[in-house]
């Protein structure tokens, strides 16, 4: 398999490119930000359904457009590159992809066309602790009369203030991992939301004797530590595409930059010290582009070696977001450190990005665990 | 060009893995130890050992030397699709090439582009043949990362060029046959437009060579001196005074090559040797600070693999990729350095021996001076990311 879009793929990326370049550019972000840290625009949201990205990696059995993981990364790479607000990633890449991975029809029914139109959205409760632990859950699902009764608390939830349901990790009596679709409206569940650094809005939520039916279980028994290893893939995976997209999109207006900026009468972008290190980001940035073509082809074509793919992409592009952010930051000069410009947009969304579904450092760890060193 | 439908590609396949499985000898499909291992031709070729010669009579007879050179120069006449499959199949097996040769990855390319028919018919049979070992005359003592600088000279006297100068870093000058050369024609001009391309036997009166010893102990490289030879003008490649056009065009063969671009048995699989040398704790190496070096090293050795098959694919489908050569350069030659590094570091006072029964360890503790020239040859690093910085992101001089 060659590791290049095929024409439909190329198709989408541009048009992609040209919706939102019209349609939600960097400014775009900055006015939500200012208007107190809106989530998202409702319009857009809309509008991105009719764009038919919410159905990209849905399959036909339910109407969706079945085109891939690969196509559905270069929309978000996209997004990245605009750092464009939707819940895409949250409910598209995360829920529904849970939900078209499990076995539980009724749940499927429900919801793949909700979030597919856009009418609903949903959000992946996992994360209890500051650190990204996905398997050590305090959170308990214990068996009630006709269900379970759901206790703990979850944090930094995307999209998670606004979102009509969650998909919550807890452990079961028999202490074992289930995935469940627990009401955002349910009684017991308060949710409170956090600004953190990219001005999005994450949510903690706590559930406090939550009952829910057996139906709302997502994972079969014994299923639900594969299934959430699954979720954390495609997440990591999707997330490296968006990823990519801030990496070169902060690199390119860098370059911008160097090109034109004068000092001491001359561009600065002609000194050599600051030619050296474009050079070594631009030699990091290709890399960047290689994994993570490579991992969303192996989420399209169900990969033996995804768990490895995934924490190659995720800490290839944490390492190297980190640093391109940083540099950006650094060659733009005084102006970079300024509110007035984007670049610090770039800087602080990769803050969060790299932290989300585990960081560079967990990753790596991850990788060299799964080639038993 | 030809079109050959996919059936016909696996039936390809499958013929092309049948006789490699019968015609590849074993020792032929262990990885090489180093250069006198290889077999290089020439005209007092010599063979290392029977199954060497057995492969390579094997390959000349099923025109595989070149296989993808025209059949009317040696070559074997296949497709890019059909050589994509040779080589898969001959990775797959863990098959050596026939023979290294800098005529068939370096000079062979420049002469396609630039030479005459007649050159051409001339010269390329010959490396499709294994019959000549070609070495390169570029750099000097006075014209390193400046290599446009050069100042060996090639005078006009009429039927033939004078040459007085001399070259360093000629690697296996002493063995070769023939030395492609860069030399000044034009002393007036700006020092680019003054550079001419020539083909000069080794055997010429006036030819001498001097070995270079490395820090890594013995080398192949050599400096080679020009004592007022003559060379006849036929030899003369491409356009007088246009010979940097060709220069820069095979530099970049010469990067991809060094950047270790398409030989993937140089890279092993160091986390292995680390369990083998190092301390575990619950299966996992106990040292933090050494296991966290080697992942990323595998973390980036992986994805640059990745990526040299992506920028192949991308340039089959047109995208120019010749400035690109700088990258694979840089970042192939950089990984080479800090995975040598690692494995001293993960063998300890072994991986220090320098004398000694330890074959392996010495030849190890070699490697590891040896690829301090990696990023110092072809163009040093610092060159590569200058060339990187001007002709991919247009950053002004």
């Amino acid at each position: 398999m060659t590791l290049i879009l095929n024409e439909e793929q190329k198709m989408l990326k541009d048009s992609a490119n040209e919706f939102l370049a019209m349609n939600s550019p960097v400014e775009k972000f900055r006015t939500l930000r200012d208007e107190n840290y809106k989530p998202f625009d409702k319009e857009l949201w809309q509008e991105i359904v009719e764009m038919g990205w919410t159905a990209l990696t849905i399959p036909e059995q339910y109407n969706g457009l079945d085109f891939g993981y690969v196509g559905f990364g270069q929309v978000l790479e996209e997004m990245g590159k605009c750092l464009t607000k939707a819940p895409l990633l949250s409910s598209i890449g995360l829920c529904a992809t849970a939900l078209v991975k499990s076995s539980n029809e009724e749940l499927k029914n429900n919801w793949i066309p909700e979030l597919m139109n856009g009418t609903k959205h949903m959000a992946f409760a996992q994360d209890e602790k500051t650190y990204f632990d996905p398997t050590s859950i305090e959170t308990t699902a214990s068996e009630s009369s006709n269900g379970y009764l759901i206790n703990g608390s979850k944090i930094m939830v995307i999209d998670g203030g606004s979102a009509d349901a969650f998909i919550v990790t807890a452990n079961t009596s028999d202490n074992e991992t289930a995935l469940f679709v627990i009401d955002s409206k349910a009684e017991g569940v308060t949710i409170h939301t956090e600004t953190l650094l990219d001005a999005g809005t994450y949510a903690n939520i706590h559930f406090n004797q939550v009952s829910i039916k057996n139906e709302d279980r997502l994972s079969d028994k014994g299923k639900g530590d594969e299934l959430l290893n699954y979720i954390n893939n495609t997440a990591a995976i999707c997330l490296s595409a968006e990823m990519l997209g801030i990496v070169t999109e902060a690199f390119d207006q860098t370059i911008a930059y160097l090109q034109e900026r004068q000092q001491f009468g001359k561009r600065i972008g002609s000194y050599q010290a600051l030619q050296h290190r474009a050079a070594k980001l631009f030699c990091e940035i290709e890399l960047c582009k290689s994994v993570v073509i490579k991992a969303l082809q192996a989420l399209d074509k169900g990969d033996v070696n995804i768990d490895k793919l995934a924490s190659l992409a995720k800490a290839k592009l944490g390492e190297t977001i980190k640093l391109t952010t940083n540099e950006a930051i650094q060659m733009h000069g005084g102006i970079g450190v300024t509110d007035d410009v984007n670049i610090g947009f770039y800087f602080k969304r990769a803050r969060v990005a790299q932290r989300l579904f585990g960081d560079y450092s967990y990753h790596l760890d991850r990788y060299a665990r799964l080639n038993a060193y | 060009m030809e079109t050959t439908t996919k059936t016909n590609l696996e039936d390809f396949r499958l013929e092309t893995r049948k006789w490699l499985e019968e015609n590849c000898p074993a020792s032929m499909r262990k990885p090489v130890r180093d250069s006198n291992d290889f077999f290089w031709g020439g005209r007092n070729a010599q063979f290392g050992s029977e199954d060497q010669k057995i492969w390579f009579e094997r390959m000349l007879e099923k025109k595989w030397i070149v296989p993808y050179w025209d059949t009317k120069y040696g070559g074997g006449g296949l497709s890019n699709e059909e050589n994509n499959i040779l080589t898969q199949e001959m990775a797959r097996l863990g098959c050596r090439k026939p023979i290294f040769s800098f005529g068939i990855s370096m000079l062979g390319p420049a002469l396609h582009k630039f030479a005459s028919e007649e050159q051409k018919m001339r010269f390329l049979p010959e490396i499709t043949a294994g019959k000549t070992w070609w070495c390169q005359g570029y750099s000097e003592p006075n014209a390193g990362s400046d290599l446009a600088g050069l100042q060996t000279k090639a005078e006009d006297k009429g039927d033939h060029y004078l040459i007085n100068g001399s070259k360093v870093w000629t690697s296996y000058a002493d063995k070769s046959d023939w030395i492609f050369c860069l030399v000044r024609t034009d002393f007036e001009a700006p020092k680019h437009n003054g550079i001419s391309f020539l083909l000069i036997d080794m055997a010429s009166e006036g030819v001498s060579t001097r070995p270079i010893k490395l820090i890594s102990g013995k080398s192949p490289f050599c400096e080679t001196f020009f004592d007022n030879v003559k060379v006849p003008k036929e030899n003369l490649i491409g356009t007088l005074n246009d010979g940097w056009s060709i220069a820069k065009y095979l530099l970049t063969h010469e990067r991809q090559m060094i950047g270790g671009v398409g030989e993937t048995d140089i890279r092993q699989e160091l986390h292995k040797t680390a369990k083998a040398y190092l301390p575990l704790q619950d299966g996992k190496i106990s040292d933090g600070v050494l296991r966290h070096e080697i992942a990323v090293q595998e973390m980036n050795d992986s994805i640059f693999e990745m990526t040299i098959q992506r920028i192949m694919d991308e340039a089959k489908t047109g995208v120019n990729a010749g400035a690109l050569s700088s990258f694979f350069k840089y970042y192939g030659t950089e990984q080479n350095v800090s995975r040598m590094e690692l494995l001293t570091a993960i063998t300890g006072s072994e991986g220090l021996q320098w004398e000694g029964d330890n074959e392996d360890a010495k030849v190890q503790v070699r490697r590891l001076c040896r690829s301090k020239g990696n990023t110092i040859e072809g163009g040093t690093s610092e060159i590569q990311l200058g060339i990187i910085s001007k002709r991919i992101l247009n950053l002004p001089s």
